[in-house]
């Protein structure tokens, strides 16, 4: 399994190298690679399907810290790995005739199975750093695939959106899932099945799922972070049928699934979940009815479609889990198809704006019949695969065994207004562009290759399969999906019949109502400039609000400590180490000098004391800058003599080539400079005065107090002893550096390397330029 | 102004420098490689050892000029740093050809006059001395002729 999902990102990149004009027409049958994939998930339906063992793909990656790369296949991953490599196939399929004339077609594709991967990574993956690492490449790949029309501002823009509200949640939940960890110990998703209760018990419980949320929620585009979604569309179309509804998005859905046996508590997790996907379910519905661009109306349905599913998981009951499960493969089957359809209705009339579609079943015959199948499925009617979702939706809500009689009125009445909505804009969308007179400009439009209308008829042809024999679905994967969401066997099933019943009746109140909406409200430009206007206090832009002053925040504080004057960072680090070591200092070290073993006191170094000090008066009130280095110098050398005098050979010779060669640097720099021209005045003078002084006592304070402790001459005592018997050499020092640390030594040397390329590159290049000015 | 500013920095040109350099440049590349050996028992070492050498190659410039230290060599100083840093690599290596680990450092001749040992350690410590050669070189020539 390891190496399949490898080989996939490996074939990804391998796609960069076909080259788009020549190979265009061979596109098309990249669609295999998905469709083997399809194939090779089929055959594990059998076996969830008994349920016997454990479909575990093992493979160590870091065991220390116990990450892995564990695949696991049951019911959920199964559903969502053939509804990614099946959707999948179908989108290739019909990208390599939409993007057919895209020069970076090659890019396009490789985006695209990089993505694959990574959400087939995602759905298997068993071990939650994995996981996390999967879902971070998913919300990558798709930054990519948003902004691949990179000379549209709108679309790099959207990208950036995308990535940044996806990428947030990433980082939220990233720490829940570390904070799984600190409390269970494992990483493992299969282990915390058993731990459910530790988790539940922890105090850390609720910011556990709070981030949890945070991460599912933003990904799955829940309100108030839902404002991505819409902006995503400005990808290519096979890219919103692909990742915006039936495939990424739903990776926020999947987690909540995943995790519901493990942290529902059956109070909090469920109230969350219920009242955010109430939230978007109804304003995501009936701001999609508003829209006149086809996309719009699809983006904002689709998140609707998001919300009942996370409502339906907050539920939480069997029947919602089947209801939830069912409605996954029913939103992918009828959404990826009415977002293709809106493809091929945008490549042959170059509009997808609803005041001007019309007519087109007479140029578009295949398309109008699939689009008006979606429609249905959308709706909620019978014969469609929409019907049995949409009943078993309200069977969830319309249950008196389980809820109060109030709690039963308002949410089905939640879920009615959302229906009903929702009906009306998929008979938008796939009604209304197709029926009514044909305007004359459309009289010329070309008929669609097969590569765009054939995936759509095979959604379609799924949708009314599924819709007359629903027990092949049921049975198929739909009860294994709902037994590992619920993880325990369930007795409820899918039937086209439920006998008359309130629900029916709901379900035909849905419809009725959904038609009359649709007669209703028309699509103009007017409502959607009046929705636009209350953009203004929605929370795409609050958020960018925020966004701008994190941004200024930024600007500035770099600005003041990046100022690119050497003289303030060294201000900076130094009173930092003044700050925190000199508070570790006084505050956990009662300060002791031991006065007893000090060495007598010699007259060299008294000498050497009083070089240095007026080296440095020399240095601080020079007016030339010449008389400062050579100051410099001699302090530099005065600390050779001190090397020298406490026997460190080694040290005074490299300290003395060292000083050498800096002076020889800074002469050869600063020569040139006018004299100083500006003094720093007195107040800095006293400031920076104050600074070195005060770390000049910190550090002898230090030094002093070292001499206090008994100091741990092991390693050194290892390194005096065995340089001779190990590296038979005499000079310690050397051997260090030569054998016993000798890495290091390889990687100063690889540091010193790239210091002298830095200069060089840099100085080099600016000289070159200003030739070429001159 | 310009050409003021070009001549702001006065020749070192003295006839004693020359001749004192002319002496002084191989004898203070011999010291460096002695001390490059000796590190090995006595105090010194590749580091040191390159520093000699660079500030020996630095005095040279001084005398005559840049251009001149530079075509004493037969390529630009910077390519000293690739060769320095295969050179401890390959050292690094080698142990890999009698199976041990990365960097055991092996022995080829037991006593060597002045050398003592000849091993693995003093390839890596050769390489050592021509990347700080390299380096030091590099970054002085760049700024004076820059600057």
């Amino acid at each position: 399994m390891l190496l399949l999902i490898i080989s996939i990102f490996i074939i990804g990149f391998a796609i960069l190298f076909l080259r788009p004009t020549k190979d265009s027409k061979y596109f098309k049958f990249l669609s295999i690679l998905p469709f083997g994939l399809f194939l090779y998930f089929l055959q594990f339906i059998p076996e969830i399907q008994s349920a016997k063992k454990n479909l575990i793909f093992e493979n160590q990656w870091i065991p220390s810290l116990g990450i892995s790369l564990d695949f696991k296949i049951d019911g959920l991953s199964l559903l969502f790995s053939l509804l990614i490599t099946g959707v999948g196939a179908l989108i290739y399929f019909y990208a390599s005739s939409y993007m057919s004339r895209d020069p970076y077609i090659n890019r396009f594709y490789c985006y695209l199975t990089i993505f694959m991967g990574a959400m087939l990574g995602l759905v298997l993956s068993d071990n939650l750093i994995s996981l996390f690492m999967f879902w971070e490449l998913t919300s990558i790949s798709s930054f990519f695939l948003i902004g691949f029309n990179t000379n549209n501002e709108d679309s790099r823009k959207s990208a950036l959106w995308a990535l940044s509200v996806t990428g947030l949640g990433g980082f939220f939940l990233l720490a829940s899932f570390v904070m799984m960890n600190s409390i269970t110990g494992t990483f493992s998703i299969q282990e915390l099945f058993s731990q459910s209760e530790v988790l539940q018990s922890n105090y850390q419980y609720y910011v556990i799922i709070a981030f949890l949320f945070l991460g599912a929620f933003t990904k799955s585009a829940q309100f108030p972070f839902h404002f991505w979604l819409p902006g995503a569309m400005k990808a290519p179309t096979p890219v919103s049928a692909y990742l915006h509804s039936a495939t990424m998005v739903k990776a926020g859905i999947y987690l909540l699934a995943r995790f519901t046996p493990i942290l529902s508590d059956g109070e909090v997790w469920n109230m969350v979940l219920m009242c955010v996907g109430g939230t978007t379910m109804v304003v995501g519905a009936f701001l999609s009815v508003f829209k006149v661009d086809m996309k719009s109306v699809l983006a904002y349905s689709t998140i609707s479609a998001l919300g009942i599913l996370v409502f339906l998981i907050g539920i939480g009951t069997e029947i919602a889990l089947l209801a939830a499960s069912t409605f996954i493969l029913v939103h992918a089957l009828y959404k990826a198809s009415f977002f293709m359809i809106t493809g091929i209705v945008d490549h042959e009339t170059h509009t997808r704006d609803l005041t001007v579609l019309s007519g087109l079943k007479k140029k578009l015959p295949i398309v109008a019949i699939c689009a008006v199948i979606a429609a249905l499925s959308s709706a909620g009617v019978p014969l469609t695969f929409g019907f049995i979702s949409k009943e078993i939706i309200y069977g969830s809500t319309f249950d008196f065994d389980f809820w109060t009689y109030n709690s039963v009125l308002i949410l089905t009445a939640l879920v009615l207004i959302t229906n009903v909505f929702l009906t009306s804009a998929g008979l938008l969308v796939g009604i209304r562009p197709f029926f009514g007179k044909l305007p004359e400009k459309f009289e010329n439009i070309h008929k669609p290759d097969y590569k765009l209308w054939l995936p759509i008829v095979i959604l379609s042809v799924f949708t009314l399969l599924f819709g007359a024999f629903p027990f092949i679905a049921d049975q198929g994967i739909i009860s294994a999906v709902t037994t590992s969401i619920y993880r325990s066997q369930i007795t409820q099933e899918l039937h086209l019949w439920h006998g008359w019943n309130t629900i029916l009746l709901l379900s035909g109140a849905t419809i009725v109502l959904g038609f009359i909406l649709y007669f209703i409200i028309k699509p103009s430009h007017k409502t959607v400039e009046k929705f636009d206007s209350l953009n203004r206090i929605g929370p795409q832009n609050i958020i960018s609000v925020i966004a701008e002053n994190i941004k200024l925040f930024a600007f500035k504080y770099t600005r003041f400590f990046h100022n690119g004057y050497l003289r303030s960072y060294i201000l900076f680090i130094i009173v930092f180490i003044i700050g925190i070591v000199g508070y570790k200092f006084f505050n956990d070290v009662t300060l002791k000098i031991n006065t007893n073993d000090l060495s007598p006191f010699r007259i060299y170094e008294f000498v050497i004391f009083v070089l240095i000090i007026s080296a440095i008066i020399v240095i601080t009130f020079t007016q030339s800058r010449l008389t400062a280095i050579v100051s410099l110098g001699v302090v530099g050398l005065s600390i050779c003599l001190i090397f020298v005098v406490y026997g460190a050979p080694d040290l005074a010779m490299t300290q003395f080539a060292i000083d050498t060669l800096t002076v020889v640097l800074f002469v050869l720099v600063l020569f040139k400079l006018p004299s100083f021209l500006k003094f720093s005045n007195t107040k800095n003078k006293i400031r920076d005065g104050i600074v070195s002084i005060s770390f000049g006592i910190l550090i002898a304070l230090i030094t002093l107090q070292a001499l206090f402790y008994p100091s741990n001459k092991e390693v050194s005592k290892f390194y005096a002893e065995n340089a001779y018997l190990l590296a038979k050499g005499k000079n310690v020092v050397n051997v260090i550096l030569v054998d016993y640390r000798g890495i290091d030594t390889m990687i100063e040397t690889v540091v010193l390397s790239i210091a002298a390329v830095g200069v060089l590159s840099i100085l080099k290049y600016k000289s070159e330029d200003e030739e070429t000015r001159e | 102004m310009k050409k003021r500013e070009n001549n702001i920095r006065p020749k070192l040109d003295t006839i004693i420098l020359k001749t004192a350099t002319n002496y002084l440049l191989p004898l203070l590349i011999m010291f460096s490689l002695f001390v490059l050996i000796r590190g090995h028992y006595l105090s010194g070492g590749g580091f040191v050892g390159g520093l000699i050498a660079s500030i020996a190659f630095v005095l040279h410039s001084f005398a005559y000029n840049t251009k001149r230290t530079i075509s004493l060599f037969r390529f630009r100083p910077l390519y000293l740093i690739p060769m320095g840093l295969s050179l401890s690599l390959f050292s690094g290596l080698l142990p890999f050809l009698i199976s041990k680990p990365f960097m055991t450092s092996i022995w080829f001749l037991d006593s060597v006059a002045v050398i003592g040992a000849f091993g693995s350690a003093l390839l890596f410590d050769l390489g050592v001395y021509l990347v700080v050669i390299g380096v030091v070189l590099t970054i002085i020539f760049t700024i004076s002729e820059n600057v």
